[in-house]
């Protein structure tokens, strides 16, 4: 039944986005299919998640975040001067922090049960607290001076920003496994909190740590993938191809960049998707659903459940780190406060749920179809109040109170179709086979 | 001795004062919470929102009654408004039970089906509320702001330190203290509480000696209703009404009702104060207090801030974790679904 409908769902989406280039704009439309494609490797990544595992993240947002900022750390160029003022102790002072970590939980454990166990890692763990400060604060005074204004910040490593993708994964990997390892053994809704604070706490860090991400000030002019529009316009060639199919050659360097970008992105979904359906026949998929369906009998059969939900986990937010660092490059900015969990946590589960969990192209659908409504439901509810309204006087006060209201129709919209989704049709658009 | 007088009375003014108003906040938040919890058995997402909701109309009605010239001296009128703020938010629970809750027990869903379906909730109530107010800072500013004001006590007392106490931080505590009376009253001495409570404990059993399960949920809603519009209204004057304020508080509240076990009203009350100490104490810069403890004439160099004050979620979260580590079901030792 899936095989049937999917193309079909596919080609209405496709129709959608036609539908604006014709009557809005090709760039807008290209904008909404290239957040539409990042939107969907993020549903893919709580797909894997929750379809195959039905482990509840709610933490989206972090691991979106953590992709952003490598993007900041692999591809921008090295501030030297902020390096050699404070740019080792930094380092070491993470190391120290790292060590008395490690140091805790390894005497927690070995350390033999007659000795006021407690106690012992209590005074360690505080005693390093102050060691690390000691070391980390002087050190983030002196980068924070070197001119605040431009940079403030350690900068990268100046590699090209396609690294950064694999790199963002890495990232949102290792901090997953972290979670995971502490919060995992907890039942469902205690893993969704701790996966809520783990994400504050990231955009709290990044937000604040501005000698990593110079904070609420913002990383610009990140490096791109992609060449300039400005070069595109002095190009003999490129102006050649422009000629040729008689297209402005401004307007047309903009669109021809954005196809670059969507080939790129949907380079990328090609590859999750394939490997994501690769696991999901495979043996191991069979395992993760039969685990998901029922623990305790997996349990039985001799499955280590923990095990496999830690695998799972630390996947899934490496997709959602990948989609992180891709849209960091799309902007070509880091802005750490517009990472908001209404938007990055609650809509890619609108996203999964409305496209079906479980399934992969459910999960692709879902992602670009939310994020198209996400921006049309707007000029399309500007549009009726304008053609409701058309008798009135153009300052008419419930004409501009209902235009004025109208950018908040979007989380209702979402709300809305979600509850709606979930009562008539649980499975999604394209339910799991 | 007047130095040490001088470092508690700064230590009162600036962490156990402010910390105690919120943790009342926190604690009848995770009150609600909780309830949902252990009776409805989901986390609702939709809690930071039906505040927000309460909180909204508490607020509008207050505006109205300060242009008709209805005050209470020298109390805010907020407290006026307040019935009306809880009605609006019992028939806001109300109709969401009806029209979406209601169906989801019906079919028995999993409770992890729940906490997705009050996503939708959180998402629709999100966008009702800018509707109406917008996502502007609003003021409840009326009434006595201060019952000691810094200066008096400096002149009474004679010390260097002053102590701030404001009109705000007394009322939540009062109103705290009365709303957790008299839940507590209500849970353990009236028959519906006590239905409340064997419904919670044990579903089946409750329902073989004939308590109607739908009357159970109803009153729940009710008094989550008045819960969450009571801790509302107090976080707002005490700070300032801002919708999405009340989003980032789900955060502080879940790790308060957690921390002291889901489903415990006891315990959500011991995590709220948990919560709101930690976060204080951790975030506060003693350097002040450390002045006057240290030898004349000395001074510290940094501000002795152990956090700082923008990493407060992770101090509720790093709590959250640790208990968990050591009392996987929280302090008081709630339930597992």
């Amino acid at each position: 039944m899936t095989n049937s409908r999917a193309p079909l769902y596919f080609a209405f989406m496709g129709m959608l986005i036609l539908g604006v280039g014709i009557f809005e704009s090709w760039n807008n439309a290209l904008f909404i299919l290239n957040f539409g494609l990042i939107s969907a490797i993020m549903a893919l990544g709580v797909n894997l998640q929750w379809g195959y595992a039905g482990l509840f993240n709610v933490g989206v947002v972090g691991f979106v975040a953590l992709g952003g900022l490598s993007v900041v750390l692999t591809s921008v160029s090295p501030v030297g001067e902020a390096w050699e003022a404070g740019g080792v102790q930094i380092l070491m002072s993470l190391l120290v922090a790292v060590g008395v970590i490690a140091g805790a939980i390894l005497g927690w454990s070995r350390l033999p049960k007659n000795l006021p166990r407690g106690l012992i890692v209590a005074v360690w763990l505080i005693g390093g607290f102050f060691a690390f400060r000691a070391l980390f604060d002087p050190a983030v005074a002196a980068i924070e001076a070197v001119n605040p204004a431009q940079t403030g910040f350690l900068g990268g490593l100046g590699l090209p920003v396609l690294i950064a993708w694999p790199v963002g994964g890495l990232f949102a990997a290792g901090v997953a496994w972290l979670i995971a390892k502490t919060a995992l053994g907890l039942r469902s809704d205690y893993l969704a909190i701790a996966t809520l604070g783990i994400g504050e706490i990231i955009i709290a860090v990044l937000k604040n740590e501005d000698w990593l991400s110079r904070g609420v000030k913002n990383v610009n002019g990140l490096p791109r993938p992609v060449p300039y529009e400005i070069d595109l316009q002095q190009s003999e060639t490129f102006l050649g191809w422009m000629e040729r199919i008689g297209a402005d050659p401004v307007t047309g360097s903009t669109i021809f960049v954005k196809l670059l970008y969507a080939a790129l992105f949907i380079a990328v979904i090609v590859l999750i998707v394939t490997l994501m359906q690769l696991a999901l026949n495979s043996p191991w998929g069979r395992m993760m659903r039969a685990i998901r369906d029922n623990e305790t009998a997996s349990e039985a059969m001799g499955k280590d459940v923990t095990a496999r939900h830690l695998q799972i986990f630390v996947l899934g937010a490496a997709i959602c780190g990948i989609a992180g660092a891709m849209m960091t490059t799309l902007d070509g900015q880091l802005t750490p406060a517009s990472y908001q969990p209404l938007r990055f946590t609650f809509l890619v589960w609108v996203m999964v749920i409305v496209g079906g969990s479980g399934n992969n192209w459910g999960a692709v659908l879902g992602g670009m179809f939310i994020w198209f409504l996400w921006v049309e439901v707007e000029p399309i509810s500007i549009f009726l109040v304008n053609t409701l309204t058309s008798g009135l006087d153009a300052t008419h006060p419930i004409r501009e109170g209902l235009l004025e209201r109208v950018a908040y129709l979007r989380p209702f919209t979402m709300g809305l179709i979600l509850l709606l989704v979930l009562r008539f049709s649980p499975h999604g658009l394209l339910p799991e086979k | 001795m007047v130095d040490i007088l001088n470092a508690l009375v700064a230590f009162t003014n600036f962490v156990i004062i402010p910390a105690s108003a919120y943790g009342a906040q926190l604690a009848i938040g995770a009150l609600g919470v909780t309830l949902i919890y252990g009776i409805l058995r989901f986390s609702n997402f939709a809690h930071g929102e039906t505040m927000a909701f309460g909180t909204m109309v508490v607020l509008l009605v207050t505006g109205l009654f300060q242009s008709w010239g209805i005050s209470l001296g020298p109390l805010p009128t907020a407290l006026l408004a307040l019935p009306f703020g809880i009605a609006a938010a019992s028939a806001l629970v109300l109709f969401t039970d009806k029209t979406v809750y209601k169906f989801y027990r019906r079919v028995k869903a999993a409770p992890v089906m729940l906490v997705i379906v009050s996503m939708g909730v959180m998402f629709m109530m999100n966008g009702i509320i800018r509707m109406i107010v917008g996502t502007d800072d609003r003021r409840f500013a009326d009434g006595e702001r201060f019952i000691m004001r810094a200066r008096d006590f400096k002149e009474m007392t004679g010390l260097s330190e002053g102590l701030a106490i404001r009109t705000t931080q007394v009322l939540t505590l009062v109103v705290a203290v009365a709303t957790v009376a008299l839940l507590f009253w209500f849970l353990n001495k009236t028959r519906t509480g006590k239905s409340m409570r064997a419904y919670s404990d044990n579903e089946d059993l409750a329902l073989l000696s004939g308590i109607n399960p739908e009357r159970v949920v109803m009153i729940t809603w009710l008094v989550v209703a008045a819960l969450a519009t009571v801790a509302g209204t107090l976080y707002g004057p005490d700070k300032s009404f801002k919708p999405f304020v009340f989003m980032q508080l789900l955060l502080p509240i879940f790790a308060s009702a957690i921390v002291g076990g889901l489903g415990s009203p006891l315990g959500a009350i011991a995590g709220g104060f948990v919560i709101a100490f930690s976060e204080v104490t951790l975030t506060y810069a003693f350097k002040k207090v450390v002045t006057y403890l240290g030898p004349e004439g000395w001074r510290p160099d940094g501000l002795i801030q152990l956090l700082s004050t923008d990493d407060k979620f992770a101090v509720s979260f790093a709590i959250l974790i640790i208990v968990l580590l050591f009392k996987p079901t929280g302090l008081f030792k709630g339930k597992a679904v």
